[in-house]
């Protein structure tokens, strides 16, 4: 169990100083970082459960990042994966309870995919990478921002799917009656399809801007070897 | 509880398959997919971890009803597979040294694998016994395994073509699910509208 456990090893990108912006959207888990697969594919099909889940997620987030941050001087290192699992699947616990007592038809869409919020790798990854070396108020902050992109990222593909394979969004018709719905949208392959969508546009945004960046340095170049 | 055997076997296998159908074991899916080798290896020991976590979490649930305890689920469950990982891990160090060696990374990485921990979930939400269990947890994770290995030798073919720079990774690696899913939504119909 000595490990580092995170399901794949991203490439690191640029972090800045505010845990919350970092979060939200420099290294979005699920745009740039790629972690959290399942609950991303699998409860999209319409915006209010996205919504849901990311404010599930969030919470789980918070909680355990909050806990772990403010008992971790004091958790040997041989056992921590063990006290972060148990710290995790407590939150996970709270949650289960507490949406079943707010909504009941959200608690039944959502289905196992609430309990499974325990084995979702961007949870134990913040506990390991953050949580377990910075002081509370940091973690709190960066469960936030991570909650908040990961619920982010869910609402973003809720929107597609919902949009194309239902006509609605949020539950209100967008096309008019005439619309005949992309029912593969709401369908487990619509899932692969939109988060391939949005993966390229994000990728070829950011080739985009790359590109930018190195012209405007090149014609920089240009011109000061003009002047000499 | 009445549900015959073979048709749980087609429901978790086929029509319901734990990766293309319900978006379990993501990470691993996509991650581990790159080479063929690898993908049957990692497929085979999370069948094992599966059946054999199945197995044990069916006797703790009892246990758990027993004492009344039901709320302390979550957290029995998760505790049992990273001990059934945990497990592994030594048997196979013990017994294959070789095979340790060659698995060594990927094996403490089932535990945060959903697949695992959805099949207890499900056992409990269905209220299988204890025939009815392990033909769930074997064909289950006979559907991971089966779906990694598809993934990964289409992959395989994948990387001796021409694809453009942008697309490459994971985006590709998606829509290659998305065309196998579409797939495995064929098989919706043998359940009998089930």
């Amino acid at each position: 169990m000595s490990e580092p456990i995170s399901c794949h090893t991203p490439t690191a990108p640029p972090t800045t100083d505010n845990p919350f912006l970092n979060g939200l959207w420099k290294q979005n888990p699920v745009f740039v970082q790629v972690l959290g697969m399942c609950p991303t594919l699998a409860i999209t099909n319409s915006v209010r459960n996205a919504i849901a889940m990311g404010l599930a997620t969030t919470f789980v987030l918070v909680f355990s990042n909050t806990l772990i941050s403010a008992v971790r001087k004091l958790i040997p290192n041989q056992v921590r994966i063990a006290s972060y699992i148990a710290i995790i699947a407590t939150s996970v616990t709270i949650v289960d309870y507490l949406v079943k007592a707010i909504s009941i038809p959200v608690y039944k869409a959502l289905g196992p995919f609430i309990p499974l919020i325990v084995a979702n790798c961007i949870i134990l990854e913040r506990a390991e990478a953050y949580a377990a070396k910075k002081p509370v108020v940091k973690s709190m902050l960066d469960g936030f921002g991570m909650g908040f992109g990961f619920a982010f990222a869910l609402t973003c593909l809720g929107t597609v799917r919902e949009v194309l394979g239902a006509g609605t969004w949020l539950g209100f018709p967008v096309f008019g009656p005439h619309f005949e719905p992309w029912v593969l949208f709401v369908l487990p392959p619509g899932g692969f399809i939109a988060l391939a969508i949005w993966l390229l546009t994000f990728s070829s945004w950011r080739s985009w801007r790359m590109k930018r960046k190195l012209a405007e340095e090149n014609s920089q170049l240009v011109r000061v070897s003009e002047v000499a | 509880m009445n549900e015959s055997l073979s048709h749980i076997f087609l429901d978790a296998f086929l029509i319901n398959n734990f990766v293309l159908c319900v978006f379990l074991g993501m990470c691993s899916f996509i991650g581990l997919s790159g080479k063929f080798s690898t993908a049957w290896r990692m497929g085979l020991s999370v069948m094992f971890v599966i059946t054999a976590s199945g197995i044990l979490s069916y006797y703790m649930n009892q246990l758990l009803i027993a004492v009344h305890a039901e709320y302390l689920r979550i957290i029995t469950y998760i505790v049992i597979i990273a001990a059934t990982v945990q497990l592994t891990e030594m048997f196979i160090k013990k017994t294959s040294p070789a095979l340790f060696r060659e698995l060594g990374v990927y094996l403490p990485l089932i535990t945060t694998n959903c697949a695992v921990l959805y099949v207890p979930l499900m056992l409990t939400a269905r209220n299988y016994n204890l025939v009815q269990s392990t033909v769930f947890s074997i064909s289950g994770s006979g559907g991971y395994c089966a779906a990694i290995c598809l993934l990964s030798l289409v992959r395989e073919r994948i990387d001796l073509s021409d694809v453009t720079s942008l697309a490459k990774g994971t985006a590709l690696t998606l829509v290659l699910a998305a065309i196998l899913s579409m797939a495995f939504m064929g098989f919706a119909g043998m359940g009998g509208g089930a």
